[in-house]
Order: structure tokens, then sequence, then C-alpha cells
């Protein structure tokens, strides 16, 4: 939470309808993601109980578990989801173009599309993970043997679920993440945890407020929960007879009811985000989504193992610092691509906006062996400036020149620049900011980091438990209980 | 008549519990809350009544899984649970005399019981047994008695005491749902503190009892046990510190109008006849610190929240915090417009609001 974005939460309250807090969407949406809103049973660790799915908003695909304490059952309803699910996947195993070959790595070739889901909220991600770790392990012949698809639907949802803890991601994207990153509401984040709710404040039917729209959407009568845990008294009124009489049409219907009214606010958050000119960035992120996708598809192609319970020490850290790295970069692009993230760091005096009143742009540094092109340009800021002499800054509108400060008198910042004016000693026209250009200099960085260096698997140290086992699934694996 | 029994007028004290306790410390600083409690106020009713009814209900399929559960880990004289308290306590083969204290009707014989039995086995008594199975302890809170039950009190081979808490959410490769193992562990705390309590009045070292509990959950996606030790040190420091203001909940109540009552007039049919306009009276006269949290634990939630609305507080407490601390919507509205002169404490909050603002309007225009 930033105070920009707690003004614009009190602003909702004021106005009775969402702020804006982004100008520019910066979640990828596909052209035909797939929609999947799933119910488990209460009480139970994971237990399927119904999904709908389907990747166009008329022809959503109801899923159920008559009895959802029945191993078998919760296996068919596996192998159901993994005939849509897989096929899914596949349709973009298609078409792919050649990535040339970079400083150290081969050409390779890239799916020019990749698949996308999109869940109600962060449950329905936690399903996910659930379910992929639940199924990805089961054997396919023997005893407790399932249907080929299902330990193949394990890998996929696992692969997604993981790749959704990668910051920037949109592989697998929870609808209420999605519009928050967007919108502040009127309410708590507690409470925009319900998509009825959230999707109430950023589009309020005609004739109401957001605050009364999200007011009516917490009755779970007309909104039923988004899942996955469903309403307490549907389940002792409505379900359980149901399963009592194990009457299938009733539960069809039941179910259906259930899930229907998110089915369409998901679809309402769908084109409330397609609203939004997508980021500048976006593509980049989405080309880091379909190399994933790429790698993983061929790696399950190749028959590789299911993905381990838990990641041995060197993984760990390697993908933790990965994480931190992507973090990084995906905070500096979001504001490169949107003023209005920009401001925060404005407002933190991290950034500082101002208007060029000075520009020698052929100053030329001679000191060192080599004479090099190190122009000036005095900045006055319209914002406070707490950044010093020694700082480096840059511009969204020039990403690869780096200003650093020589001297600030009042608003009056003087920079040094460097890169982003070719190779020669005069600057082509455009590269170095002229007199009146209005620019926000900022000490983000998206310029590459170095990933940290981490010792091979074989080398692990001691203190971290040493080399580890080979991973191998074995029989226990496949026999886990499912009760 | 107490100041509390005329708060709580006709009805009988609705008890407390471990859960009620240990809600109690997630929003200590809340007066309402604390004065409801103590008096025994059934806030379910009251919120229903004043047109703001809780939202707590339970699936009946998480009770049945919960009963399951317990049940098989204490079928034949807990055979289950002793193997697994055997592999995390180190308790001894032979030592496994069990006591079903459940079943002893009336609670203060129970109580009696279960601290005979107790102290007894405190003494080194080998044939005090090793398993108490729901012991009844009391606990003083807010100068009342309290009965509660953990599910189970093992003894340790060495005269340790260890409580047992039995949950039926799945501990999947290692790991948890992290709000539930909390809560687990807050409500295990209050075991803890009333069992040391017990000990200390009969004259042992409240040490006996460890700060660790034993938690039993299912594994993964089975049925079967896994038990892990968990740390409750830290819970039972804050519960300890919050059972201890409760003792100054007078203080609250004395500054309370003397007439005032929450009373609901049930008539012979069992309807509450009181006029709602009373009572929301009455409880603007306690003052709640209403927080979006409450809504996941308290009964009267929806009430303080729709009293709450305004307030920046109502959007989370992060954001009164970015907002400088300014507790109102309007006025955080109107010191970023610049339309009031902030008051001299304000004057960095509004100076940044003032900022915020202009850099949103700039940035959306």
């Amino acid at each position: 939470m930033s105070a920009l974005t707690a003004l614009a939460r009190v602003s909702a309250v004021s106005s009775g309808v969402a702020q804006p807090i982004a100008t520019v969407r910066h979640v990828h949406l596909s052209s035909r993601p797939l929609v999947f809103v799933p119910l488990a049973l209460a009480g139970e660790a994971n237990a399927p109980l119904a999904a709908l799915v389907g990747s166009s908003p008329d022809a959503p695909q109801l899923l159920f578990v008559p009895q959802p304490r029945n191993r078998d059952q919760r296996f068919e309803f596996a192998a159901k989801l993994a005939a849509i699910l897989l096929s899914y996947v596949d349709s973009f195993c298609g078409e792919t173009e050649t990535v040339p070959a970079g400083r150290n790595t081969e050409p390779r070739e890239r799916y020019v599309d990749a698949p996308q889901i999109l869940v109600p909220n962060g449950g329905g991600v936690g399903f996910v993970r659930l379910f992929g770790r639940s199924t990805r392990f089961r054997r396919t012949e023997g005893e407790y043997a399932v249907d080929a698809s299902v330990p193949l639907l394990g890998r996929w949802l696992t692969f997604f679920a993981e790749r959704s803890e990668y910051p920037g991601s949109s592989l697998l994207v929870s609808m209420t993440g999605a519009l928050s990153m967007h919108w502040a509401t009127g309410q708590s984040a507690v409470e925009d945890a319900n998509l009825a709710a959230l999707v109430g404040w950023i589009d309020p039917p005609s004739g109401m407020s957001g605050a009364e729209a999200a007011l009516e959407a917490e009755d779970p009568l007309t909104w039923p929960p988004a899942g996955p845990a469903t309403d307490p008294t549907f389940d002792n009124e409505v379900l359980a007879p149901a399963i009592e009489a194990g009457s299938l049409s009733m539960l069809e219907s039941a179910l259906r009811s259930q899930l229907m009214p998110t089915w369409e606010l998901m679809w309402r958050g769908v084109s409330l985000l397609r609203g939004l000119p997508p980021g500048a960035r976006v593509e980049q992120r989405w080309t880091a989504d379909r190399d994933a996708f790429t790698g993983f598809a061929s790696y399950v192609a190749e028959g590789g193992y299911p993905q381990a319970k838990r990641d041995v020490a060197v993984a760990a850290a390697q993908r933790l610092a990965r994480l931190e790295r992507a973090q990084a970069l995906y905070d500096a692009q979001r504001a490169y691509d949107d003023p209005l993230l920009l401001a925060e760091y404005r407002l933190s005096g991290e950034a500082f906006a101002g208007t060029v009143i000075a520009s020698s742009p052929d100053r030329i540094d001679d000191s060192g062996k080599r004479r090099v092109l190190r122009p000036h340009v005095t900045v006055r800021s319209e914002d406070p400036v707490l950044l010093g002499p020694g700082a480096s800054v840059v511009s969204p509108a020039r990403p690869s020149q780096t200003g650093s400060f020589v001297s600030v008198s009042g608003p009056d910042v003087v920079l040094e620049l460097s890169g982003g004016m070719g190779r020669g000693l005069t600057t082509p026209p455009g590269s170095v900011p002229e007199v009146g250009e209005r620019l926000t200099y900022t000490t983000l960085t998206e310029s590459y980091q170095a990933p940290a260096a981490f010792p091979s698997r074989e080398e692990t140290p001691w203190t971290h438990g040493g080399p580890p086992v080979e991973y191998v699934p074995d029989d226990e694996d496949a026999a886990e209980d499912w009760s | 008549m107490t100041n509390l029994e005329c708060l709580r007028g006709a009805a009988a004290p609705k008890s407390h519990n471990a859960r009620t306790i240990a809600a109690l410390t997630t929003n200590p600083g809340c007066s309402r809350r604390a004065v409801m409690d103590a008096a025994g106020i059934d806030k379910e009713r009251l919120a229903s009544h004043v047109g703001f009814p809780a939202r707590f209900g339970q699936s009946q399929f998480a009770i049945t899984r919960g009963n399951v559960f317990e049940a098989q880990l204490k079928a034949n004289g807990c055979a289950e649970l002793l193997r697994l308290l055997r592999e995390v306590l180190a308790l001894p083969i032979g030592a496994a005399a069990y006591d079903d204290l459940e079943s002893v009707n009336q609670l203060d014989a129970r109580a009696d019981r279960s601290r005979e039995l107790l102290t007894r086995a405190a003494d080194g008594d080998e044939d005090a047994g090793t398993l108490f199975d729901h012991p009844l302890l009391r606990l003083e809170v807010g100068g009342r008695w309290v009965y509660l039950e953990p599910d189970l009190i093992a003894l340790q081979f060495g005269g340790k005491f260890y409580v047992v808490e039995i949950k039926s959410f799945a501990v999947i490769d290692g790991k948890a749902d992290g709000t539930k193992v909390s809560a687990a562990a807050t409500q295990s705390a209050v075991y803890v503190l009333a069992m040391r309590r017990l000990l200390a009045e009969a004259g042992y070292d409240p040490g006996l009892v460890s700060h660790d509990v034993v938690l039993v959950c299912p594994e993964n996606f089975s049925n079967r046990p896994v038990a892990t030790l968990v740390d409750v040190r830290k819970k039972l420091s804050v519960l300890e510190r919050q059972l201890a203001r409760m003792g100054r909940i007078d203080a609250i109540v004395d500054g309370l109008s003397p007439s005032l009552t929450f009373d609901l007039q049930v008539d012979d049919a069992g309807v509450p006849q009181r006029p709602v306009a009373e009572l929301v009276d009455g409880m603007g006269q306690i003052d709640a610190r209403y927080s979006p949290e409450c809504l996941a634990n308290c009964e009267l939630a929806f009430f303080c929240r729709h009293e709450a609305r305004g307030s920046t507080a109502a959007l989370g407490k992060s954001v009164r915090e970015e907002l400088g601390g300014v507790s109102s919507v309007s006025h955080a509205l109107s010191l970023a417009s610049g339309a009031v002169p902030p008051a001299e404490d304000e004057i960095e909050a509004a100076e940044m609001l003032r900022f915020a603002a202009k850099l949103r309007s700039e940035c959306l225009s």
C-alpha cells in the first residue's frame, strides 16, 4: 500500500466508485483465456467438488464430483478436467518463432502464443497448486492406476502454480489480484478478496453506487462465494441433501447455480481489463512467459519427472534469487510504463519530474585517456529533490541513458549524461533532452542484473545438508491416500 | 447486581471458550468487545437483532471431517495418537495409561477430577496416567471462571506435560495454512496457560507444562495423522498481557451510564423486543476499534463496520498509516485538496497528501 493508493481509496469512499491506480494494463490478457472456477468440499484437503471451465463466455463446461468423498470419482473429475485443460494447452504447441542465438545461447524455437488460465482469487491459485500436487505423482498402471492424463494434468497445474509466483508472469492470473492492481476501492484489501464486491466497486450496476453494489455482493444468496470454499449454508441446506439423495440433476443444478454468478463476474473482469491499454513492457514479460511455457512443454514431451515435493537447497536459493530479481525488474518496468506508478517514486523522493532549462549536448569530457561525450542538462524540478550528488538516475523516456548528479541548487539539478547517444563525439538529434522538454528521472533501473553465483547441486555445502539425493518418484508417492 | 450483570440483563451469561479467549488477543484495543465479553453478552444475538448478523456458519462437511478425524485418533484407547506421541515426545512404550475425563458429567466435578489426576501425575504418581482425554480446566477471565476443554494432555516421561491439539486441516509436504496454524497455536496457548495456573495454585512449578504444544493434523491428502511441535511462547505472553488487561475492565465499566443495559427483553416466545435504536445508542457509548480483520473474528463486526464508515481505519491499518494517521476520510480529502488548513500535528501529513493529490490529478488528467 502506497500513499497514492491510500488516497485513491479515500477518494473511492467519497465518490462511491473505485478509482484508477494505474493508467495502463500491467497484465497480459490472452485473446482466448481459459477461465477456471473451482469449488472444493469443505473440511477436506482440496477435495474437488465442482468447476466451471472454458475459454468462451457462453460455453462454460460444468464438471462435478457426485460423491466428493469417493476417490475414484475424484480421479474421474481429474481426467475430465485434464481432457479440457490439456487440449487447451496443446492448442498453443503449434506455430513457433526462432529466437536468434545470444552470446552464450544457441538459437531456439519458441511458441508464438501461450495458454493463460484465469481463476477468481488467490484461493483459486491455491486450488490449482494443491490439485497439481495431488495428481502429478499418480501412476497409470498397477494398483491405484489412474487415467494417463491425470499425472500429466498434475504436472501442468504445478507448472502454472509455480509460474504464478514469478512477479510479472501472466500464465495463471487471479482476477481479484489483476483488478485490484488497477483499481482502488473504498473498502479494505480484506474485502477486495471478494470478487463480487470488488467488481461491484469498479463497475456498479446503473443506479447503484459501488459501495451499495459491494454491500449487496456480500449476500451469499445473490452472490455465492467465488470459491474454492463454498457457502456453509449452501453446504448444509442444499448440497448435503442433494448428495444424500444421490440425485445427479439436483446436484448439477445446485452447483451450477453456485458457480454461474462467478463465471459471469470473471468475464466482466476480463472486459474491464481489456478496456485498459496494455503497458509498453507487458509484451516483453509475456515473451518470458512464452519462453517458460515452451521450455516446460518440451520437458514434458521428453518425459521429465513430476516436479519434486520440495526444492533442494541450491535450487531453492536460485529460485529465490530469480524471484527477487524478477520483482525488482517488474517494479521498474511498471513504473516506466505508467506515470501514475512512477508518481509513487516521486512521492517517496526516488524520482523527480521537471523541465530542462539548460542543455549542453556537445560537452566533451577530456580528463581521461579518451575524449568522451558527456552532455550536461539542467532540470528544474517541480518535486522536492531528495537525491544528491553521486546519485544516478534514468528517465523512462530514454531508458538506455544514465544521468549522474553533478550538483543541486534549489530546484535545479545538473545531470551529466552517458549512454544512448551513439559512439561519436556529436549527439544524434533527440538523444539528449532539449531545453523545454519535460522529464521524469528515477533511481529505478531496468538494466540487466547479473544472476548471483551458486554452487552446483553436487557442491551443496554441508551447512545446507550436502549434495542431495537424486529425486526419483516412487510407488509410495503414487499410492498416497486421498481420502 | 454488579455493573456487568446490569449490562447483560436477564439473559444467561455466554461463556468464553478457548476460541473466544484467543479472539481477545487479535484486537486488544477494542473496549466494546472487551466489555461485551466480560459481561457474557451474546454478541451474535445482539448483532442479528440490530440488523447486522454475523456470518460464521460452519459447513456440516467440515464438522463431520473434524469429528471423524478425532475419533479415529482416539479409537482403541488412543492407539494411533500414542504411536505419534511416542515419536514426537519419546513417550516410553509402557506408559500409556489413559483417562477419559469426558465421561464425568457435572462440570465442577469434572474440573475437580481433572485437577486431582493432573496434580497426582505432577507428583510423579505413575498410576495417575499419561494421557488425559478432554480434561476440564478452569481459567479466570475478567473475574469469571471459564471452563476449557483441551483435546488431550499428555505427560511425558520425565514429568513434562504437553497440550495436544487435534485439527483437521491438512499438512501438505510439511506445510500448512499459516492462519490456521496460528489460530490453533493461540487456542493451545490458552490451554497451556490454564494448565500452568492449575499447577501453580496447587503449589507446583508451572514450568512443568511445556511451551511446546503438539499439533496433530492429517498428512497430505490422507487421513493419516502427523504430529508437529509448535512453540507457543509468544502467544502465551500476548495472552497473559491481554488477560491482565481484562482485569481492568472495571475502569471502563465504571465510566458507563449505570442504566446502560444490552438486555434484549426477550418475550415469552423467545423473541427479542428491545427497540433497536436503544441498543445501537448503547453500543455507541462504548468505544470500538474496528479494523477489517474483525470481520473474521467478531460477531459484531458488521455493525462496527457500518458505524466506522468514513473512517480511514475501516479501510485497513496500512491505509490509515499511509495517510499520515489522519482518521477520517473526509478530513484526509480536505487536507489533500487544501480546503482546510492543517492542525499543527497534521502539517507534515497535509503536505504529503497535497503532493499525492497533485500527482494523481497530473497523471490522470
